[in-house]
């Protein structure tokens, strides 16, 4: 944890305008904040993941770092470098060392490229003096290297089925050699056969290329396993936040709590002796957020207090850190060595 | 007798490239108020097996077979008498409730129509019955919302209507074919805990078709594994996942990353899911076993009984599966 952050979010905000339908004009736009005042670190080499259900802005988060959609408050800083007030010659330099996979592997692809263009197109992009025999070369060595054979470079993407796509979409990030990939839901369009196996293929990568990672999924089972940090969202803001074995087994907040007792086990015994945490409702509108604590509507803990101010991110020590003034250890999962 | 007894049921598809069999063979049983998981990956011929049942193929599918339900031959029947099963007998719930409710009918007129054709209800009768039943899947105030369309409702609460449509006539099965894939986990957990409760007060029999198995083990009393268009194992809940005897099974419970647990790395299932235009003479899991032998890509190993009420299409000794 000695070494300096490769990425630091700091109060990241995002918003959106939203013209209602039919609106006059000259009525100002309604303002959606996707994300509202979001800061973490990411230590290089290591795996922040984010949680979160859909609508919590964790795809926009992942949006913004890489500079997709614009920040309209806070930083983030990349090896030192605000993002928001780089010269766009940096954000050039900012944008090869930042990729990002996609949810749909297919959709991410262009149908009408080989594979091997499709792989090869970032280096052309950023280095079009590279030799086309060095490209052909990097193009087939990345392809073996995440379980591609090479011989199918000429194919079309929809010859291959959704993990080898994923893997596709995986080698197109990896050939600039950047130092953060940001993966958006990647294995969740792959069957669990499948899943597995592209799951181990970036933890693999990771170590071997020494890559830093945010991974972005609402599945708990599967961030927790390839991450060493998990930040917990609700609604465009940080419920919790801690390492992955702290926040699976001791969370403090109860938008936590509920999240790992409504994520199934796979083992009957377990599951039908667990305590059972369901919370009531579903996500609010993100144009209507409720003031306060934006869980409150759904929290089994809320007070009348809870309403009038936004909770203070309260330190636990441990870089464990939780929104909610009511915090206290639950056990929600019964957990073997 | 089994509430809905299925036999050597095949569904085979006229498609561009010949004909592809979707299910291949596969016979089960449910009795009433019993709770049946189909477990499998996409293409392994889960939900087609259900769909045949129910007579709701595709153009180009033709199933083969018997599908009896309380005696009654269901792939013999007319049209006119499908009706007939699948409003009050029968019913199913589908993974994408936006796609399954009309967006141009109000709620009430989508609910009402059921009640009105097959019990001669009065509209007031019918509209009463409908909120009653929205009351019961705990949608608030379902008196005033009942005559809102479906897309003023969330995706958690369209599926309540889902399953407050299906439950209207009081059927004996209810098919729920991944009835929570698109939904949060929250609202995932909130919707299983409503299953659970309308098969304790309803005493309807559920068949549950999913590929996650979490929420398997904590609903089905029996689980049935299905893989490229076959049944590989099926047995109580408890023994598959304690002690699987297939090796499909077997992978599958340990690719999954478990909350509960800290793994190294997961243990995969090489090689990609079946393409069912080429699936082997043999056992259709054989390219992609650990523990394949000679025998497996060409003899297609037959599903038989052992342990009393297990059942395990394997050529590999049951003690061997490890």
């Amino acid at each position: 944890m000695a070494t300096d952050p490769i990425l630091s979010v700091r109060d990241l905000q995002v918003t959106f305008d939203i013209r209602r339908q039919g609106a006059w004009p000259w009525t100002p736009p309604m303002k959606l904040h996707a994300v509202g005042g979001i800061s973490f670190d990411l230590p290089a080499g290591q795996c922040v993941g984010i949680v979160g259900e859909s609508g919590s802005g964790k795809s926009t988060l992942a949006r913004a770092i890489v500079g997709t959609v614009p920040m309209s408050g806070g930083a983030a800083l990349f090896e030192g470098q605000d993002l928001a007030t780089m010269s766009p010659e940096a954000r050039r330099r900012h944008r090869r060392n930042v990729q990002m996979i996609f949810q749909d592997p297919l959709a991410a692809l262009n149908p009408r490229m080989t594979v091997g263009e499709i792989i090869a197109e970032p280096l052309i992009t950023h280095e079009p003096k590279t030799p086309r025999k060095e490209v052909k070369r990097r193009v087939a060595e990345l392809m073996e290297r995440v379980g591609l054979l090479p011989n199918l470079i000429n194919r079309y993407p929809h010859e291959f089925s959704g993990g080898q796509c994923q893997r596709i979409g995986i080698a197109r990030a990896l050939i600039l050699k950047p130092k953060l990939l940001i993966c958006d839901e990647p294995v969740s369009a792959l069957d669990v056969s499948v899943q597995a196996q592209v799951v181990n293929l970036l933890m693999e990568l990771q170590r071997d290329m020494g890559l830093s990672m945010i991974f972005i999924a609402h599945d708990l089972s599967v961030v927790k396993h390839i991450s060493d940090q998990i930040v917990v969202m609700y609604l465009g803001r940080v419920m919790e936040q801690a390492d992955a074995r702290t926040l699976t087994t001791r969370p403090q907040h109860p938008y936590t709590q509920a999240l790992i007792s409504s994520v199934p086990v796979p083992d009957p015994v377990l599951e039908k002796a667990r305590p059972r945490m369901v919370i009531e409702g579903e996500l609010p509108s993100p144009l209507n957020p409720p003031s306060g604590c934006v869980f409150r509507t759904r929290c089994p803990k809320a007070q009348a207090s809870c309403a009038a101010a936004l909770p203070e991110m309260l330190d636990l020590g441990n870089a464990h850190t939780v929104a909610c003034p009511f915090h206290e250890v639950e056990e929600v999962l019964a957990v073997e060595a | 007798m089994s509430l809905l007894e299925i036999e050597n049921l095949t569904v085979t598809f006229q498609t561009g490239d010949g004909p592809v069999n979707a299910v291949n063979g596969v016979s089960l049983d449910i009795d009433a108020g019993e709770t049946l998981a189909v477990v499998g990956e996409s293409g392994s011929g889960k939900s087609q097996t259900a769909f045949a049942a129910m007579g709701l193929l595709a153009k180009n599918g033709a199933a083969t077979g018997t599908v009896r339900f309380d005696g009654q031959e269901l792939l013999k029947l007319s049209n006119r008498e499908l009706n007939r099963v699948r409003a009050q007998e029968i019913a199913m719930i589908f993974q994408d409730p936006m796609t399954s409710l009309n967006p141009y009918l109000r709620v009430s007129d989508q609910m009402t129509e059921v009640l009105q054709l097959h019990k001669g209800m009065s509209r007031k009768e019918a509209t009463a019955e409908a909120v009653r039943m929205l009351d019961a899947v705990r949608i608030p105030d379902a008196r005033n919302r009942i005559t809102n369309f479906p897309h003023e409702f969330s995706g958690g609460m369209r599926q309540r209507i889902m399953i407050a449509m299906a439950l209207l006539c009081r059927p004996r099965l209810l098919i729920a074919d991944e009835p929570t894939t698109a939904l949060d986990v929250t609202v995932q957990a909130q919707i299983m805990e409503l299953l659970g409760d309308i098969r304790t007060e309803f005493g309807t029999a559920v068949i549950l078709i999913t590929h996650d198995l979490g929420i398997v083990a904590g609903f089905c009393d029996r689980t049935l594994v299905m893989y490229g268009g076959q049944i590989m194992e099926e047995g109580p809940t408890n023994d598959v996942f304690a002690a699987p005897s297939h090796p499909y099974t077997r992978g599958l419970l340990k690719a999954v990353p478990r909350l509960d647990r800290d793994e190294d790395s997961l243990q995969t299932i090489a090689g990609e899911p079946p393409d069912m235009s080429r699936l082997p003479a043999g056992c259709p899991f054989s390219p992609r076993c650990d523990q394949v032998m000679e025998t497996c890509p060409v003899n297609r190993p037959a599903l038989e009984g052992f342990d009393g009420n297990r059942r395990r299409a394997c050529h590999l000794n049951v003690k061997e599966v490890a």
